[in-house]
């Protein structure tokens, strides 16, 4: 069990962690979601000891951790950045952990033969880092990490470098390598900014903002439950629409204009002010919708994520299929209302379209 | 047009060779000459405008009691004290720089980048000032006119040189090599000998070239601070002139004292082709 009791860090008058507390089981996969510079990195390699921090407590097994140097921690990291050793080639990149181990030569040879056929990369042993391509490169500091066998995995935005491709693909690969590998009694703690490499993922998420975890549970529970409107903005992208409105006789007032019928379950929301939120994949393009003005349109793969504003309402809409809109053009739009969360003035999740959470 | 640029680039580069090479062979026409050879006007083709003659080469290796100079003394002095001054600047150098690179200092208002400055600034003052507070500092010790006295000295003048290029090379080295090794079970030395030190050979190349050249050629403080015992190499080809100046010796012993330094050149020019960092980080 990896503990972490309201761990703080503050670098120069700037907060890099605040009061940040988790409990990580064995055999559990921790995926922390957050933006650039929430402070992910910094709460891994604060795990992995790379990272003193001001106040707080973290013990691993009950063993206080941060009297245990980086070196005796027995943890694996992979960086977002693909981090080799470049005089070694990948055999020995990969022994080279095992070796300060003090592993036999033969178990050496059978777990580095191992893990290079776990990421694929049979037949490169010999190679130089140099001569792999970057998705080759990463997959050997993942092969690196899975040799150890070390009882807590940090992958810090491993797939971040990668083309969307390769991305795609070793992302699947990955989430088969843990739940093979680690599900027995490992920890793994896997960083992204991407909610939907997050949901994939699944696990227990960790919402992180401005150095603080501000929700932790089951990944469908945060996505379904988001607790505040800055909880629903990070778990989405584009950022779940939020828009300011007043709930009066059975719908939502947004603007001049702009009405929201209320979705038909409204029990426990209060007359009076409140914040809306649907998300970007709620809204379609469709005749006799309320009428917007393109401000941007651009098209994401199979997806066209298109900026919309009508008067100071503004929102983003992720609609499938190549859709080809010019700027200032004005289409109708539909808002799916079945989907509404809705959140009070102090911004906590006041309803949920998938109901209370039992 | 295109073949216009190049016939101008090959232009550009013949001139510079010339130019560079020039003197060389010069150098190497004069040294086997005689003193008429050198006097009656400008010749440099061998056998048909003089003829050649050894004497110049061999006025170097005769002991001074058959009318020699003997410099073989004094390039082994130099090149003792060179590669000692060299290898102890490098090694204490490559730590500080490290040190420098990877870890937050605080000595009240001394920070990191003032300890590096304060090493370069050993180079700012005029060597002249320097001479003598070393001076005093070395008789005191009893160390003038001996190579620990040197090789002392040079290392002040030497280690900034390295602190300054390694400092610069392992800034360049991501920090997550070394937070990787440290993971993977290396403790700070480990990661610094067996991860960050073998990645960093094209740095200790050119370090080790600089410190080899600042110390070979210096003149100034080996003038100063040795007398008879101990000369090193830019001082004895000095000590040639006499009341005439023997051309042929000189350029001899020039050549000579080049020799090491070309060699070094070489050597360093196939090591900087072929390393690189390329691989650690992308």
């Amino acid at each position: 069990m990896l503990v972490g009791d309201k761990i703080s860090l503050e670098v120069g008058g700037e907060t890099h962690l605040s009061d940040v507390s988790f409990e990580m089981a064995p055999g559990g996969l921790y995926t922390i979601l957050g933006r650039t510079l929430a402070g992910k990195t910094t709460l891994l390699k604060s795990i992995a000891g790379l990272t003193e921090f001001d106040s707080g407590a973290l013990s691993s097994s009950g063993q206080d951790f941060t009297k245990v140097p980086v070196w005796q921690r027995n943890v694996a990291m992979v960086y977002q950045q693909f981090i080799n050793y470049p005089h070694f080639n990948v055999f020995n990149n990969i022994a080279f952990p095992l070796r300060k181990k003090g592993l036999s030569k033969d178990e050496i040879q059978k777990r580095v033969a191992r893990s290079i056929e776990q990421v694929g990369l049979e037949g490169f042993e010999l190679r130089k880092i140099q001569e792999l391509s970057g998705g080759q490169q990463q997959r050997v500091a993942l092969a690196r990490s899975l040799a150890k066998a070390s009882k807590i995995l940090l992958l810090d935005e491993p797939l971040v470098n990668l083309d969307y491709k390769l991305r795609e693909q070793l992302r699947e690969e990955l989430k088969d390598l843990i739940d093979s590998e680690f599900n027995k009694d490992g920890i793994v703690v896997y960083s992204t900014t991407d909610p939907l490499e997050a949901m994939q993922f699944g696990g227990t998420l960790l919402v992180m903002d401005e150095g603080r975890i501000i929700q932790q549970g089951p990944a469908v529970d945060v996505f379904e439950h988001p607790a505040t409107c800055r909880v629903a903005e990070i778990t989405n992208d584009p950022s779940m629409n939020l828009w300011p409105a007043t709930f009066t006789g059975g719908q939502f007032h947004i603007a001049e204009g702009i009405d929201l019928p209320a979705p038909a379950d409204t029990s426990g929301v209060n007359e009076g002010a409140c914040i809306v939120g649907f998300r970007s994949n709620d809204i379609r393009i469709e005749a006799g919708g309320l009428e917007f003005v393109v401000e941007l349109s651009e098209i994401a793969g199979s997806e066209t994520i298109i900026h919309l504003r009508r008067g100071e309402t503004g929102m983003i809409a992720r609609v499938e299929g190549v859709v080809d809109l010019k700027m200032n053009e004005v289409v109708p739009v539909k808002i799916n209302t079945d989907w509404l969360y809705i959140f009070g003035t102090d911004e906590t999740l006041v309803k949920s379209p998938f109901g209370s959470k039992d | 047009m295109r073949s216009f640029y190049i016939t101008l680039k090959y232009l550009a580069i013949a001139l510079w060779t010339a130019f560079v090479v020039g003197p060389f062979l010069w150098a190497l026409s004069t040294s086997f000459k005689d003193f008429s050879s050198v006097t009656s006007g400008a010749k440099y083709i061998p056998w048909l405008q003089f003829k050649p003659t050894l004497e110049g080469w061999n006025v170097l290796w005769r002991t001074p009691a058959r009318g020699g100079v003997d410099i073989a003394e004094p390039f082994m002095n130099s090149l003792m004290v060179t590669t000692l001054a060299s290898a102890i600047s490098i090694a204490l150098g490559t730590l500080a720089a490290y040190a420098l690179s990877r870890y937050t200092f605080k000595f009240g208002f001394v920070k990191n980048n003032d300890i590096t400055f304060f090493f370069i600034s050993q180079r700012i003052m005029p060597p002249v000032v320097l001479s003598i507070p070393f001076f005093i500092m070395l008789s005191k010790f009893g160390l003038l006119d001996t190579i620990a006295g040197l090789v002392t000295v040079y290392i002040v003048l030497l280690m900034p040189i390295a602190v300054w290029i390694m400092v610069d090379f392992f800034n360049k080295v991501p920090r997550e090599l070394d937070e990787t090794a440290l993971i993977d079970g290396c403790n700070p030395f480990q990661a610094f000998f067996q991860v960050v030190l073998p990645n960093s050979i094209p740095g200790l190349v050119v370090a080790t070239m600089f410190c080899l050249i600042f110390g070979w050629t210096d003149f100034f403080f080996s003038f100063i601070l040795t007398f008879t015992e101990v000369q090193l190499l830019p001082v004895r080809i000095v000590a040639l002139n006499s009341s005439i100046t023997p051309w042929w010796s000189l350029s001899a012993a020039a050549l000579i004292s080049v020799a090491p330094l070309l060699l070094v050149a070489f050597v360093v020019e196939r090591f900087l082709s072929k390393g690189n960092l390329s691989g650690a980080l992308k």
